[in-house]
């Protein structure tokens, strides 16, 4: 598949989870497909960094499912502040842990799971559809944190088979493979796609996280997740995330920038990219 | 050698704070934390177990920013973080925007949720942290917008919410320290607000009370922090952090 593809599947309004974590193996080719694609209206859940960002400002983002939404290097996501702060976005703010309970009660097909995690916090009083349980074996009152069903899953992977086997070859799987069991249609990226018996030649079958039953569509996106990072693939791509917040906090340098990198095609973006001189700022 | 500067005496207050934490996983968020944590298991706590900062616990001493270069114990991805979290074996320091005198802090934004001010973080896991195991906070500057009388929203759980939420909150909830740039605290057992423990040295009772938003417990013999030892001093300025990160936190 490519990724007009997956975008040509999607619907406006669709509950999408987004892989990775931070500014780590995002799948920013899929998201870059959607900022040029019209769709709008989405809930988006992730553990947020960049592909936020740009969704929020490209005004495709109704709701927010998050824990936190950071760059890592940097810690805080200038679009991502500048949609909260103009109330452009509705945001539905969970513990990360809860966040993960309500990834896995979706992919367990339960409607909730209990925690302590929100308890006494702005989790509760922020989020009043939520609601409590009672332990029918002691008498605590837990927090019953609801399925987060997705309808699409968006992952970026290292490597995959044409069937959706799919690898993480860096250090963390983060919530990849949950992402995909928690939603209808899982679709991966990958650095390349290689024959099944090539994924386990070297490296572990523990790395092999995501099974193709849980996979309705493989793309093959060589710096895929640029300028995220895609360890061993490549680290993130500091100047470059440098030059994205900077471009991000004043209106007529975003301008230029997505005139720049993001109105193209992902081919346009990574001849862009590739053009960049080594170690010289994006903008 | 020079003796010991603030930032130096922030790092000493912050391990002080991992003492007897046994076979934890220490989880400083901030420069002196992570500077903190290894010299406390690098001295008087070595039973501590350290992340890398992504998905490995290692052994070893190394410095801040550097790759470490100690052997790799065990694996701890993101999606295992919160098994550790919620089973209790974990200590956080956390840094901070706002914090309140029940230990109530603020990571997420400033002003209303619905239309922030100042859109921060987000809560991470801040809430369940707070309530299923122990939970210390860093300040790098003390100030009475950061130690104010009410957070705008609370992300870490303070004793008097996890009151009104209930057993289920108060059960495993244990708010240890807060260390400033100008002093230490705990939590007065009896009314649960915020105790002064130590003032730096150099700084008096009355300079607290000054940059705080808020009444402390204040006893009437408030201690001196401990200076770092000299070997202290050395694994500071030598091993772990040589390239002084710590004065981006608290400048000399």
């Amino acid at each position: 598949m490519t990724e007009e593809d997956v975008v040509g599947r999607l619907r406006p309004g669709m509950t999408i989870g987004i892989g990775g974590w931070g500014s780590r193996r995002k799948p920013m080719s899929l998201v870059r497909a959607i900022l040029r694609s019209g769709l709008t209206g989405l809930t988006v859940v992730s553990y947020g960094g960049p592909d936020v960002g740009l969704l929020c400002a490209a005004g495709k983002v109704k709701k927010l499912v998050f824990g936190f939404v950071s760059l890592d290097s940097i810690p805080l996501d200038p679009l991502f502040r500048a949609a909260r702060q103009q109330g452009r976005i509705e945001v539905a703010e969970y513990d990360e842990g809860m966040v993960q309970l309500g990834l896995y009660a979706a992919a367990t097909r339960v409607p909730f799971l209990p925690t302590r995690a929100g308890l006494g916090s702005l989790v509760v009083d922020t989020n009043p559809g939520l609601r409590m349980v009672v332990d029918p074996y002691g008498g605590e009152e837990l927090i019953a944190m609801p399925a987060l069903k997705l309808d699409a899953a968006l992952v970026h992977m290292n490597r995959a088979d044409e069937q959706g086997n799919a690898q993480f070859l860096g250090p963390d799987p983060y919530f990849d493979d949950l992402m995909c069991a928690a939603a209808d249609e899982a679709y991966v990226s990958c650095e390349q796609i290689v024959p099944t018996e090539e994924l386990t030649k070297v490296a572990h079958p523990v790395t092999v996280r995501i099974s193709r039953m849980l996979v309705t569509g493989v793309i093959e996106a060589p710096n895929g997740a640029h300028f995220t990072s895609c360890v061993p693939d490549y680290g993130r791509d500091e100047a470059f995330q440098r030059a994205y917040v900077e471009a991000a906090g004043e209106p007529g340098r975003w301008a230029a920038f997505s005139r720049r990198f993001l109105e193209g095609s992902e081919a346009d973006y990574q001849r862009a990219v590739a053009a960049l001189p080594a170690g010289r700022e994006a903008s | 050698m020079t003796a010991a500067d603030r930032s130096e005496v922030c790092v000493i207050a912050c391990a002080e704070a991992f003492r007897g934490n046994g076979e934890i996983l220490a989880a400083p968020i901030g420069i002196i934390p992570t500077i903190a944590v290894r010299l406390a298991r690098h001295t008087f706590e070595p039973r501590l177990l350290v992340t890398d900062g992504e998905a490995y616990i290692v052994r070893g001493t190394w410095a801040v920013g550097s790759v470490p270069e100690g052997a790799v114990e065990s694996w701890l991805p993101y999606r295992s973080v919160f098994d550790v979290v919620w089973r209790g074996n974990r200590h956080v320091m956390m840094t901070p925007s706002q914090i309140d005198a029940f230990g109530n802090a603020n990571i997420s934004a400033i002003g209303s949720h619905a239309r922030p001010k100042a859109q921060l973080l987000g809560v991470r896991g801040a809430p369940g942290n707070t309530v299923c195991h122990p939970t210390s906070y860093w300040v790098p500057r003390h100030a009475t917008r950061v130690f104010t009388p009410k957070v705008d929203m609370v992300s870490g759980v303070g004793y008097d919410n996890a009151v009104k939420a209930g057993p289920a909150a108060t059960r495993y909830q244990q708010l240890w320290r807060v260390v400033s740039n100008l002093a230490s605290f705990d939590w007065d057992p009896g009314s649960h607000r915020l105790r002064l423990l130590s003032v730096h040295p150099g700084v008096n009772v009355d300079q607290v009370v000054q940059a705080t938003g808020f009444d402390l417990v204040i006893p009437d013999d408030v201690p001196v922090t401990r200076e770092p030892t000299t070997e202290e001093l050395q694994l500071i300025r030598d091993v772990i952090d040589p390239h002084g990160a710590r004065y981006r936190e608290v400048p000399a």
